[in-house]
This record gives structure tokens, C-alpha cells and sequence, in this order.
């Protein structure tokens, strides 16, 4: 269970002149929720952007199950099985929740049965709302939808940007649960993460983004415990 | 009587016509934000390659052979005009689109020395007929109904098929649709083509009713279309469509009175009306509001 599944070296982010990710490197291994911290700005963003293919790294190299994803475009890397959560849940607000599902596996050409299913099982919310358009759902469930619509490609990696943004206490709780429950089913997770506190105690590793750098790294509960990330990001 | 079903008639056939071209429009207004300017001299063009391909070809080769042409036209100005500005701002594009369009137009005076071609007798389609004693083209009768039976297939292909859930999703997000596996270039080439396709059938219907074909033959009826989609609301495939019948039939109306030569006038003074009390059409893209 310990083998490397993603692997950034000196990957560098600019856009138009300014380098938003200056040279950071991290592995993810498998079956690990792996979470990256900081302030707004530190280019945690654009770093999932990046192993997503929306933006083109302007220097390093991001591998993929041992093979150069760097620069592939998003269909390629979304049919390796590395999905992202995008930031602001992104979900249609015009097609309806199964629409969204269904838009989720474009990639696949099997029977979804069994997966609409699963993903009802893990949020019965949709379930009873699978009618209804995007839109017109809430908040937290938007971000459900998000996270279930990703989980419909059946990914091997699955990257989150900012999960927990703009949701109540309770609901977060809630998506951290699931996220949990995802990672319990064997998928590996990427969390990117404002709200500190939650994402270290449910990561295995952590990395602390700074303007564009890592400026440390650890396992979730020794950043929690660290003085200095403690001072930054989680207001003690 | 008699008057009045003629009228009727007339109006509800150019409205057929001119909804197989509103829909071109709508259809790309709907996922790129763009008004295909070119889309009238695509119309044009088509009855121009069927007047040259028929010369040599008996019309069941010459036929679909357009419609393959066009086809290719749409997706071709799509790849070679739009494609590299997907990322500059949407008036470069709209410039690139009305350069398209003369580049179209003073093809076709080049090819054709600018002298009238004159289209090809349909069979069938230009046969007459007498409907409560009125005399008319089986073309009139028929356009109506094909209309509504492609608009049937239109929504089946984007309500029920996965490249119309493409189509419907990369409406709102291309980016998202990315990271969807969705190769967005495709979905709008396939938009372009179908816009295209339509227009083709829509010109064999036009032409029918005229003898003669000129390089600028597409600008007015391509016009009076791009009307009818504001009108309906752009963006809407219903609303291109109710609003090409309503300027179909309100032009033959006013064709019909002493007005004849407003009836092009009241088309556009129509757009005006409608971009200043609702600019978003009949059926204007209704926003669902996020909770």
C-alpha cells in the first residue's frame, strides 16, 4: 500500500509572467489522503490545476503510476483515473442531479448502474433529489453532487480543491466524513484545504504551501502539533 | 378566404425556412457565446454547390452531396476561424466571424463572375398544388411539417443523447466539462456540423421558391433569422423556432396589405422593439439561482 501513485518534481505554475507555484515536490502514495495547506495565494490551486491539466506547468514534471502526465491534456488524465473536485463545486445548475452523474462517467462506456447506485448509497440526499437541477440544490449538497459526479469515473486519485468552502461547521463535518468513507473504499485523496484544523486530522501527510513553495511537511498529526503551523493557520 | 390561407401559408413556410437557419445561430450562440455571422453565406453557399453539383449529377447524388459539403464548410470555419481565438475575447471572434462572412461572399461573386445561377427544379418540391383554392408549391406545405420534425429530432439528440448532455453542459462550463473528460473542441465541431446541416436543408427549401441564386443571397434571409433567434430568446431552440414562424407569417402579412415595402423594415424594427423591452427573448436563457 506504500507505492508512490503521484509524483510532482519541481513543478513550477506562471501565469502571465508570475509564478503563482515556484518548484514545489511531493509524492502521493497509494491509498493515502494526502492534504495541502495555506494561506490564499500560496498556489495550492493552481497546483491541482496543473496535475489536472487546465494549466500548462511552465517547468517540472508531474507523474502518474510511474508514467509523464505533464502537459497531457484533461480528457488523457481523466481516463488515467485522476479527477478533481474543482474549487466553487462547479456543478451543472442546468442538468439534473443523475445528469450530473451521468456527465461525470462521459469517459466510460459501461453499464452506471451499479456505480449510481454506490454513490446514492454514500449520499441518499441525492438519491431522494435525482430529479431536480443542479441548481436548486443547497450548498453542501452541491458539493456532494461535486464529489459524487468526480467519484463517477471511477478514479484512482481523486483531488479535492477546497471541499469545505463556504459550507456551515456541520455540513463540513459532514464532507469530511465522506471523504473518509471515499478513502476507506480505497480511492487515494488530494485534499487542498483553507480550514486547516480538519484536513490535518483526517490526512495521512500533510505539506504546508507558502507563496509558492512547501514550506513544510509532515504527517497530519505532527503539523497539527507544530508551533509555527499552529500560529499560522490554526488561530492558537 | 382564399387571400388569407395564401398569406397564412407563405408565412408559416419562409418561417419554416427561416427557422432551419435560426437555429444554426442558436445553437452556436448557445455553447460559444457567438453570433456566426457567417452562418447566412453557409446558407447561401449551399444552394450555390447543389446549383454546380446538379449540372453534373442527378439531384439523389447531388442532394446529399451538399448536405456533406456543408457539413464540412461548418466544421472547416469553425477549425480554421474560431478554434485559435477560443481564448481571445469574444469580439475578436465576432470579427473573425464577419470577416468569414465576406471572405464567403466574395467568393462566390469570384467564382460565379457575380452573374444570378439559376437553382435547380426540384422534383416534387416545385410541383404545384391547390389548397382551398389557392395554388401553391408542395414546398410550402411541406416545409412546416419537416421543420417540426427535425426540432423533434433536434431534442432528442440534446435531451436524450450523451454528445447532448455534452452540448447542454459545455453550454456553461467548458472548463468543468474538461475535467469531465470532455473534449470541448469536438462537441463544438459536432455543434457546427448540425448547425450546418440544418441551414443545407433549409436552402433547398428557400431556393425552391426562387429562381435565381446571388453570392449575397444568404445576408437577408441569414438577417431575418438572426432576428427570429433574439426574438425567441438566443439560446433557445423553441424560442428560434416561434420566433422565425412569427416573422414569417407577420412579413407575408404586411406583404399582403398596401405595406409591401416594410415588410424587411418591420423585421428589424421588431428587433429593436424586442432588445429594448426584453432583451432576452421570448424565451431568454433563464437563470437558475444558486442557494
Amino acid at each position: 500500500m506504500s507505492d508512490v501513485i503521484l509524483s510532482i518534481k519541481d513543478l513550477k505554475v506562471s501565469y502571465g509572467g508570475i509564478e503563482a507555484v515556484k518548484g514545489i515536490s511531493f509524492d502521493v502514495k497509494q491509498g493515502e489522503i494526502v492534504t495541502l495547506i495555506g494561506a490564499n495565494g500560496a498556489g495550492k490551486s493552481s497546483t491541482l490545476r496543473a496535475i489536472a491539466g487546465l494549466v500548462k506547468p511552465s517547468g517540472g514534471s508531474i507523474s502518474f503510476e510511474g508514467e509523464d502526465i505533464t502537459a497531457a491534456d484533461p480528457t488523457e488524465i481523466v481516463k488515467r483515473g485522476v479527477t478533481l473536485v474543482p474549487e466553487g463545486r462547479r456543478i451543472f445548475a442546468d442538468l439534473t442531479v443523475l445528469e450530473n452523474l451521468k456527465i461525470g462517467a462521459y469517459l466510460r462506456h459501461d453499464d452506471l448502474k451499479d456505480d449510481i447506485e454506490w454513490v446514492y448509497s454514500l449520499f441518499p440526499r441525492l438519491k431522494e433529489r435525482s430529479w431536480q437541477p443542479g441548481g436548486t440544490l443547497s450548498g453542501g449538497e452541491q458539493q456532494m453532487l461535486a464529489v459524487a459526479r468526480a467519484l463517477m469515473s471511477r478514479p484512482k486519485l481523486i483531488m479535492m480543491d477546497e471541499p469545505s468552502l463556504g459550507l456551515a461547521p456541520i455540513i463540513v463535518r459532514g464532507i469530511f466524513d465522506i471523504i473518509r468513507e471515499i478513502h476507506r473504499q480505497g480511492v487515494t485523496i488530494l485534499l487542498i484545504e483553507q480550514n486547516a484544523n480538519m484536513a490535518l486530522q483526517t490526512a495521512d501527510t500533510g505539506y504546508v504551501l507558502e507563496t509558492g513553495r512547501i514550506g513544510l511537511s509532515g504527517t497530519g498529526a505532527e503539523l497539527l502539533s507544530n508551533e509555527d503551523v499552529k500560529r499560522a493557520y490554526l488561530g492558537s | 378566404m382564399q387571400f388569407a390561407v395564401s398569406i397564412l401559408l407563405s408565412g408559416i413556410s419562409v418561417g419554416g425556412q427561416y427557422a432551419l437557419i435560426a437555429i444554426g445561430y442558436t445553437l452556436v450562440y448557445g455553447i460559444l457565446r457567438l453570433i456566426n455571422f457567417a452562418h447566412g453565406d453557409v446558407f447561401m453557399t449551399a444552394g450555390l454547390i447543389l446549383v454546380y453539383a446538379s449540372a453534373s449529377m442527378p439531384l439523389y447524388i447531388s442532394v446529399p452531396l451538399m448536405i456533406v459539403a456543408i457539413a464540412a464548410l461548418g466544421f472547416c470555419i469553425e477549425r480554421v476561424a474560431y478554434k485559435p481565438l477560443r481564448s481571445a475575447p469574444r469580439m475578436s471572434v465576432m470579427i473573425s466571424a464577419i470577416g468569414v462572412s465576406f471572405l464567403i461572399q466574395n467568393f462566390a461573386t469570384y467564382y460565379t463572375g457575380g452573374l444570378p445561377q439559376s437553382y435547380p427544379r426540384l422534383p416534387f418540391l416545385s410541383e404545384s398544388v391547390v389548397i382551398y383554392g389557392t395554388s401553391t408549391k408542395w414546398v410550402t406545405i411541406i416545409t412546416p411539417f419537416l421543420v417540426v420534425a427535425l426540432v423533434v429530432a433536434l431534442q432528442i439528440l440534446i435531451n436524450k443523447t450523451k454528445i447532448g448532455l455534452a452540448m447542454r453542459a459545455a453550454a456553461k462550463d467548458f472548463e468543468t466539462c474538461q475535467l469531465m473528460g470532455i473534449k470541448i473542441n469536438s462537441v463544438i465541431s459536432f455543434t457546427f456540423v448540425v448547425g450546418s446541416i440544418l441551414a443545407a436543408i433549409g436552402s433547398l427549401l428557400y431556393f425552391t421558391n426562387y429562381t435565381q441564386i446571388v453570392p449575397l443571397s444568404g445576408s437577408m434571409p441569414g438577417l431575418k433569422a438572426f432576428v427570429a433567434a433574439v426574438f425567441g430568446g438566443i439560446g433557445s431552440i423553441p424560442g428560434a423556432v416561434i420566433g422565425a414562424f412569427i416573422i414569417g407569417i407577420c412579413e407575408n402579412i404586411i406583404k399582403g396589405t398596401s405595406f409591401t415595402v416594410f415588410s424587411d423594415a418591420f423585421t428589424f424594427a421588431l428587433l429593436i422593439i424586442i432588445l429594448v423591452l426584453k432583451p432576452t427573448g421570448l424565451f431568454g436563457e433563464k437563470v437558475t439561482d444558486k442557494v
